[in-house]
């Protein structure tokens, strides 16, 4: 998995039917700095992630493997909502 | 399966239903040498690894076989937390 | 599938019960011609290779889970074959 910000949500009408009542957002992938890597994926959202929230997101068919992307054409989901994240031994992101 | 060594912890209440209890650690990729390899990614552990300790892991569709239940979205595993690596008859860990 | 040479293993106690009495070997990718990728990857071995040997690997989960035998083992990478000779037309 990797670490993400939401950054936007994509709006789409006309879409596969397969892809009818998901939530697709524009997630950044980040590293462990929080800066951008530049990286981006729009990912269906299993969580109920917000504007500016880091995430965690799977890629590839892993995607499909949660109640919400089933049998869907996703190929990235967002998992998690990270709470903190450390690294060697430092707290380096903290939501609260 | 891929070298890494455990530099840290990525905590999120909020996941998928498939991933509560399951423990989340950052790891950065290693080559066969032990020297970085590429970005750290967030992995899923099977093995209670810790902090600093050389692991591999399974990356793709096969890291959710590793967990049960198997319906779950990640796509990156540890499955075993490395005793020794030798690489043309010498060992490169534990160093001699 | 994908060509490479064993270059050393990786030993563990402690480990998914999927690797239990199995070995691990490092390979590093080569070329047709048997030139190095400098890229190397952990494979479960089915064909008693050894360090040198040049081997067949096959990346990929379904293929992993025949060879090894298991139902949904967590493993995709696999040694299917040491190879003999690779004929290579210019």
């Amino acid at each position: 998995m990797n670490l993400g910000k939401v950054v936007g949500t994509v709006v789409s009408t006309v879409k596969n039917e397969k892809l009818v009542g998901t939530k697709l957002q524009i997630v950044k992938q980040i590293d462990l700095e929080g800066g951008e890597t530049g990286a981006f994926v729009v990912a269906i959202d299993a969580v109920g992630a917000g504007p500016g929230e880091v995430v965690l997101y799977a890629s590839g068919s892993s995607a499909r493997q949660t109640e919400i992307t089933q049998d869907r054409p996703a190929d990235a989901v967002i998992m998690a909502i990270v709470d903190s994240v450390e690294v060697d031994g430092s707290i380096v992101y903290n939501k609260s | 399966m891929h070298l890494a060594r455990v530099i840290g912890t990525v905590w999120a209440t909020a996941k998928v239903d498939s991933l509560t209890g399951k423990r989340m650690l950052v790891v950065q990729p290693l080559t066969h040498l032990l020297e970085e390899r590429g970005t750290p990614l967030v992995a899923v552990d099977t093995v209670s690894a810790a902090p600093g300790q050389l692991v591999y892991f399974v990356k793709s569709r096969e890291a959710a076989k590793a967990l049960s239940p198997t319906f779950n979205p990640a796509d990156a595993a540890i499955v075993g937390i490395v005793d020794h690596v030798t690489v043309g008859g010498e060992s490169i860990f534990p160093k001699e | 599938m994908f060509i490479g040479r064993v270059i050393g293993e990786v030993v563990s106690t402690v480990h998914h019960d999927a690797m239990n009495g199995r070995k691990l070997l490092i390979v590093e990718r080569l070329d047709p011609d048997g030139t190095s990728l400098d890229e190397t990857i952990l494979a479960v071995d089915s064909v008693q290779a050894g360090r040198g040997d040049t081997v067949l690997v096959v990346d990929e989960g379904g293929s992993a889970a025949l060879v090894t035998g298991l139902d949904n083992p967590p493993i995709r990478t696999v040694i299917v074959g040491v190879i003999d000779s690779i004929d290579v037309e210019e």
